[in-house]
């Protein structure tokens, strides 16, 4: 992999890439010594424990892990769900959440999509959509669903539009929620398992279709999975925690350029990488079982 | 289960599944050819005719007292009743018009409180403490317990009923949209915050649709309970309506009247909650159609 | 690794890092704000009404509607007054005789009606409609009808208590019964269960949910209804008391005080009787403690 070695991953990709892109200069997000200790019951948990990473503008990064090791917590961290006990992150050099302001705000510059899919069932794909511009009042209304319907249509979802999620399959709501986020023109895409429940030839038809998109907008990708696969054809870097209180344990460099189609699935690269990081998540997976506990959020 | 066959088919040909009218026909086409709608039938006519058979037929001891539904339909389509009362005369639709006021009345006023009340308590977590143990600390108490109180507290006949009618509705509508609130899945406020809405957005795109099925649900409790409610204020202490009129038949050996106004009042009662439910189910097209591609 | 400028592996931990200490139960209780708030929405309750009752007397202006509710100063005195008065426990004795009854009776017939509904197609198609056709009517609608077809008051009112509780109970069993998850059926069916094992160990377990909650709500229209029936008919004749009568006769006698005990008291009885059934349906339904 040494063509691209020495350079940043975001603007090693703008140079290939065939779209006129914007070039990545925002969403980097800096996770510096966070730990997050759960209190239900007067038990302590540690979810996460001093985990720091850095994360490039522009940049895919791939975080796995055993399950409930604690990947959501940082997530929701970010995102300003939940407060963390230790520690700041930092998203373009702005403090997000630190020692005085543990709860991050919520906001549209980092959106978040959920595992099980969170589009409001009581709205139709095109009101999903236009949703963000409408509350920020950054559009008009009939702006907002102009454009709405017009990326709805760029994602192939043009006949869908006036359906209710319910009407739909998992994959075209998991790919309009795709859409409601980008329409805000995010820093930060945090994505939480989207394709978790998806069959294993969808989930291919997802992946190309969120690698056309990430060519196009350059947004930066927090993206949890426990499929190494996945991991390694999305990511420019899969970063594997431990189980139970999380850190890092291992960080692969992914350095395969894009665009990225499926034909790179049968490479030798490909097959190298997967078993290099299945090796260190395994015997996490392995310890996580063990442990037996339930999963936290 | 057995309309799974024609949804799945709708499903493939991206056409809307069928609603209202042809669903209902398509659905009647098909079930004529199961034996269920003749069981109904047959059911029903059973009944009907134990019913007959002990009271009016055999006259079995006990039950003779009961008029049988000979007697009752007779009487009810009678324009002459030998009883006073029947389809054709005033005194008894006053009795119904009476009635279906009231809970009108009674059913406006708690949803109007109850919904606003359960969301706000939902929404508002300081709300919720504050208000929830007041609400838990009165419910146990039977609403029928309240009318000596109601008699006090409001002169006359009117006020006192509609006050009970809409006391209990009013607790059964309030705990179920609170409930409502609970069952709104946390993501979808994550969701609505992440996409960077106000407290105010929230509240109108998350947490009232969000609470939709369970508002409808507790409504056509609200209005069950409001009737029962209703019936025994008016036994108790009425001038007009269905639930006096039951009363005034016994008092005054009208048996057939007081039957027939049981009968009246099951079919009041079960049209209002049904036109709950359609009203429900209007208001919810996202879960009808949801709920039908999954062949319920 | 070296040239990427982002990577860093786990960092040493920073100063003051000191993990919170654990709190004991009895803390966790004192920073319970919801369970202090409740009190407070309590206490301001009681003396809103205690000050909207004594306006008059202290003022000389009646508020409209709670100015005529006696005071809760002079209910607990009342009620204080009525306490060792064994007149008072008998009519608790009768209610809840009443109450248990009636209720017993509804669930011994609608537990099996309801599962034989549930089990049977042409045993559903037959006697469901009926049944549909009578359950809209309110169940106090019958009381004058039971008491024409019943010998005695104590029968039509038992009779009356069955049917409130009846169609609740058979509308929840059926709906639970229903609701059993077929992969239990064909699992067991796989490792050679006959009917009678499938209804024993999956049907009738997997309803009992169902058959709790429609007790729960069963018990809370069974309270409702003994009060109306023993309001409706109680007066003086052979089944007299029981605390409906207690409020109707305190009413009768312009006690308002009264008419608030017992208003109280039945609360209480309600209360301890869902109680009751929810710690039986814990006991009952290990796997189900949250309930």
């Amino acid at each position: 992999m040494p063509e691209s070695a020495t350079e940043t991953p975001g603007a090693g990709i703008t140079a290939q890439a065939p779209a006129p892109a914007a070039k990545a200069t925002r969403g980097a997000i800096s996770i510096r010594n966070v730990t997050k200790i759960y209190d239900p019951e007067g038990v302590n948990v540690m979810a996460v424990d001093d985990c720091s990473l850095e994360i490039a503008a522009g940049e895919v990064c791939m975080i796995v892990g055993p399950s409930g090791c604690g990947k959501t917590t940082l997530l929701n961290a970010i995102a300003g769900f939940h407060s963390i006990t230790f520690g700041e992150i930092y998203l373009d050099g702005q403090l997000l959440c630190g020692p005085e302001k543990p709860l991050a705000d919520q906001g549209a510059d980092r959106v978040v999509v959920f595992q099980n899919g969170a589009l409001f069932p009581w709205k139709t794909l095109l009101q999903n959509v236009a949703y963000g511009p409408i509350v920020q009042e950054t559009m008009g209304k009939a702006e907002a669903l102009e454009k709405a319907a017009d990326m709805l249509a760029e994602a192939g979802l043009a006949d869908m539009a006036k359906k209710f999620p319910g009407e739909v399959s998992s994959g075209m709501a998991r790919r309009a929620e795709i859409v409601r986020a980008l329409i805000n023109d995010p820093k930060v895409l945090l994505l939480d398992e989207p394709y978790r429940a998806m069959d294993a030839l969808t989930k291919s038809i997802m992946h190309e279709a969120l690698l056309e998109m990430y060519d196009r907008t350059k947004v930066t990708m927090f993206f949890i999975t426990h499929d190494l696969e996945e991991a390694i054809f999305l990511g420019d870097r899969v970063v594997v925690l431990t189980t139970r209180p999380a850190k890092t344990k291992k960080i692969v460099d992914v350095k395969i350029p894009r665009p990225r189609d499926y034909r790179l699935l049968g490479s030798e690269e490909f097959r190298l990488l997967v078993s290099e990081a299945k090796g260190a998540v395994h015997e996490e997976a392995i310890k996580a079982f063990e442990a037996g506990e339930r999963e936290l959020a | 289960m057995s309309e799974r066959v024609a949804d799945t088919s709708g499903m493939d040909t991206v056409q809307p599944p069928p609603t209202g009218l042809r669903l209902a026909w398509y659905r009647a086409r098909r079930s004529v050819k199961t034996p269920t709608p003749y069981l109904m039938v047959f059911g029903v006519a059973l009944w009907l005719v134990t019913y007959s058979l002990l009271t009016e037929i055999l006259k079995v001891p006990r039950f003779e007292k009961i008029p049988g539904p000979i007697e009752v339909i007779t009487e009810w389509l009678s324009p002459d009743p030998a009883w006073g009362m029947s389809l054709f005369t005033e005194a008894y639709l006053i009795n119904i018009y009476v009635s279906c006021r009231r809970i009108l009345i009674a059913f406006g006023i708690a949803t109007g409180i109850g919904v606003p009340l359960g969301l706000f308590m939902g929404w508002s977590k300081r709300f919720r403490d504050y208000s929830f143990p007041i609400l838990e600390t009165l419910r146990p108490i039977p609403i029928l317990a309240w009318v000596p109180l109601a008699i006090i507290m409001f002169s006359g006949f009117e006020t006192p009923i509609l006050f009970l009618a809409t006391l209990a509705s009013l607790f059964v509508t309030t705990l179920n949209t609170l409930l409502g609130v609970d069952s709104i899945d946390e993501s979808y406020f994550r969701a609505a915050g992440c996409l960077g809405s106000k407290p105010r957005h929230v509240f109108w795109h998350v947490v009232l649709p969000g609470a939709m099925p369970f508002i409808f649900t507790g409504l056509q409790i609200s209005v069950g309970v409001a009737w029962f409610s209703l019936v025994a204020a008016e036994m108790i202490s009425g001038d007009y309506g269905l639930g006096y009129m039951i009363m005034d038949s016994y008092m005054i050996n009208t048996y057939v009247s007081m039957v027939m106004a049981m009968i009246t009042l099951g079919f009041v009662g079960w049209a209002t909650s049904a036109m709950v439910r359609a009203v429900g189910n209007r208001m919810m097209q996202w879960r009808i159609r949801a709920l039908a591609l999954e062949g319920r | 690794m070296a040239e990427h400028p982002t990577v860093h592996a786990a960092v040493a931990p920073g100063p003051g890092r000191a993990v919170p200490l654990r709190r004991t139960r009895l803390q966790k209780l004192l920073e319970n704000t919801t369970l202090w708030r409740g009190i407070v929405a309590i206490v301001g309750f009681i003396l809103f009404w205690e000050v909207c009752s004594q306006w008059k007397g202290w003022f000389g202006y009646q508020i409209p509607w709670i100015g005529k509710v006696a005071p809760p100063s002079d209910v607990m005195a009342v009620w204080m007054d009525i306490l060792p008065q064994p007149g008072y426990w008998e009519s608790w004795y009768l209610s809840t005789f009443r109450v248990f009854l009636g209720f017993a009776i509804a669930q011994v017939i609608g537990i099996p009606f309801g599962l034989a509904l549930a089990v049977n197609k042409y045993f559903r198609d037959v006697f469901f409609p009926p049944f549909e056709v009578l359950r809209p009517i309110p169940p106090l609608a019958w009381v004058p009808a039971a008491i024409i077809f019943w010998p005695t008051t104590e029968l039509s009112i038992t009779f009356v208590t069955f049917l409130g509780a009846f169609f609740t109970i058979v509308i929840n069993v059926l709906g639970g019964a229903r609701s059993i998850d077929g992969r239990y059926l064909r699992a067991a069916q796989s490792m050679g269960a006959s009917q009678w094992d499938l209804f024993r160990r999956i049907i009738l377990p997997g309803t009992l949910p169902s058959i709790f909650t429609g007790a729960a709500v069963g018990m809370g229209i069974t309270w409702e209804v003994v009060l109306a029936a023993e309001m409706i008919s109680g007066g003086g004749q052979q089944a007299g008391g029981g605390l409906g009568f207690f409020i109707w006769s305190s009413f009768m006698g312009g006690s308002i005080e009264q008419v608030i005990v017992g208003m109280i008291s039945i609360g209480i009885a309600g209360y301890l009787s869902s109680s009751a059934i929810r710690y039986l349906g814990s006991v009952c339904m290990p796997w189900r403690r949250l309930f």
